[in-house]
């Protein structure tokens, strides 16, 4: 084919790869390369968006009732940092391909700022979580064999931006202990809680799923048998958010590797590819979250 | 790709590979996906049923669009990575469609299985059944499993 230039002239640049003819090519195979990955990426998520759909589907009432244990308020700052992450980032984008150093290496950092708020508010979540007992596994107080001593169903207002201590009404308490005292042991029963023989009504009239309260439901509210179901939807949560910060930690690993390229004046206007790549990987982070964002924490 | 009235020039634009976006551009979409965003939050402050999670999924792929197209530059690329992402999406819709069917269409048959055996332990209980009532404050009743 070519000839073969053995010193770096103008007709084969520093930063095109050996493999590559031409600084299009080279351009167009990294691009085609993270689309094709990012491809991958939805499908991953994809598989937990079902696994979401499907339950959803089957225990509607738990989904109302559970996600006010979330704070849609912490949800809602997170989205604002990731779509002004997005912004700087295609910002970013533009300053390489303007050779403009200077911009690029602010925008990254601001890119990078973003990230970092969006753990932070994360870790404030997950903390708060941890707290009040609505963890993983049988650490979460809505789960069959939970042994610690918070009373299901009890919690002040919308989760984790309140810090008032929690004022169960008489009534949750009572049924919150009842439920727990009877069913130390995972069933596939409802709480004894239940008369024997006494099938909750969604087992006997399936359709009941069309009249499903539109309002977020109190804990009093929930049948025996969706109270069993509740741990799930913290399972869910946990994976779909968990999983999407992993992805948050990785984007910004990716930052902090362009900022030092940046700082050794990799990018100009013939070549700023990794900055593109990594900010198309950057913006399917964002477009997650956006899904996330009203799945999870504004159900109504 | 932009082009140039200069021919000299000509071949290098065509394979210029920078196209930066214009800056009112770029902060116009970021306004839009703000103001999406709030009022994703203030459809829930209506009660419109069934309705709310459409709505809510609608304004999720509008802001999903605009991200697309113009923050990963879709609009200006060559169709090709389009319809990669396109198909992605497709077989995720296959995905969850079936999914989605066959658990529904299945839900019958765990329902009454379940039944069978709510019948069967209430039985061993050595309970009489009354109708149901799945009231929550129903502590006191039935032979204690333990």
């Amino acid at each position: 084919m070519t000839t073969h230039h053995a010193s770096h002239d103008h007709a084969h640049p520093a930063h095109l790869a050996h493999h590559f003819d031409t600084p299009r090519q080279q351009y167009d195979s990294a691009k085609i390369g993270m689309w094709v990955f990012l491809a991958t990426e939805i499908l991953m998520f994809g598989g937990l968006f079902v696994a979401y759909a499907v339950w959803r589907s089957l225990h509607p009432e738990v989904f109302l009732y559970a996600h006010t244990e979330l704070s849609w308020k912490l949800g809602f700052i997170n989205t604002i940092f990731l779509i002004a992450s997005s912004l700087t980032m295609a910002l970013a984008v533009r300053a390489a391909q303007m050779s403009n150093k200077k911009v690029l290496i602010i925008m990254l950092l601001l890119t990078l700022l973003g990230g970092v708020g969006f753990l932070c508010v994360k870790t404030v979540e997950y903390g708060s979580k941890l707290q009040h007992d609505l963890w993983v596994g049988p650490s979460n107080k809505y789960h069959p064999q939970y042994e610690g001593t918070h009373k299901p169903g009890e919690h002040h207002g919308h989760g984790d931006d309140h810090h008032a201590p929690a004022q169960a009404a008489p009534a949750a308490a009572a049924t919150a202990q009842a439920t727990e005292e009877v069913a130390p042991e995972r069933t596939i029963l409802p709480a004894a809680a239940l008369p024997p023989g006494g099938l909750a009504p969604e087992v006997l009239a399936p359709d009941e799923h069309h009249h499903v309260a539109k309002h977020s439901l109190s804990y009093e509210q929930l049948t025996p048998r969706t109270k069993e179901s509740v741990h799930q939807f913290f399972q869910i949560y946990f994976l779909m958010t968990g999983l999407h910060t992993i992805h948050v930690l990785i984007g910004m690993g990716l930052m902090i590797w362009l900022l030092v390229k940046a700082l050794k004046n990799t990018f100009s206007s013939a070549f700023f590819t990794p900055v593109d790549i990594v900010g198309l990987y950057w913006h399917l982070v964002d477009l997650i979250w956006i899904f996330l964002f009203p799945l999870l924490y504004l159900i109504h | 790709m932009s082009h140039h009235s200069a021919d000299t020039h000509h071949d290098a634009h065509h394979d210029e590979l920078a196209h930066p976006l214009p800056l009112k551009l770029l902060f116009g979409v970021f306004g839009w996906l703000m103001v999406f965003t709030f009022l994703t939050v203030a459809a829930t402050w209506i009660d419109l049923g069934n309705f709310n999670i459409v709505l809510a999924l609608a304004i999720a792929v509008i802001k999903a669009i605009l991200v697309c197209l113009y923050f990963m530059h879709l609009r200006y690329e060559n169709p090709f990575y389009s319809m990669v992402l396109v198909t992605s999406l497709a077989f995720v819709g296959l995905f969850m469609g079936v999914a989605l069917i066959d658990t529904h269409q299945y839900e019958p048959n765990v329902q009454s299985r379940l039944q069978e055996q709510l019948k069967a332990a209430a039985a061993e209980a050595g309970v009489a059944a009354p109708a149901a009532t799945d009231a929550p404050a129903s502590a006191e009743s039935s032979a204690p499993r333990h």
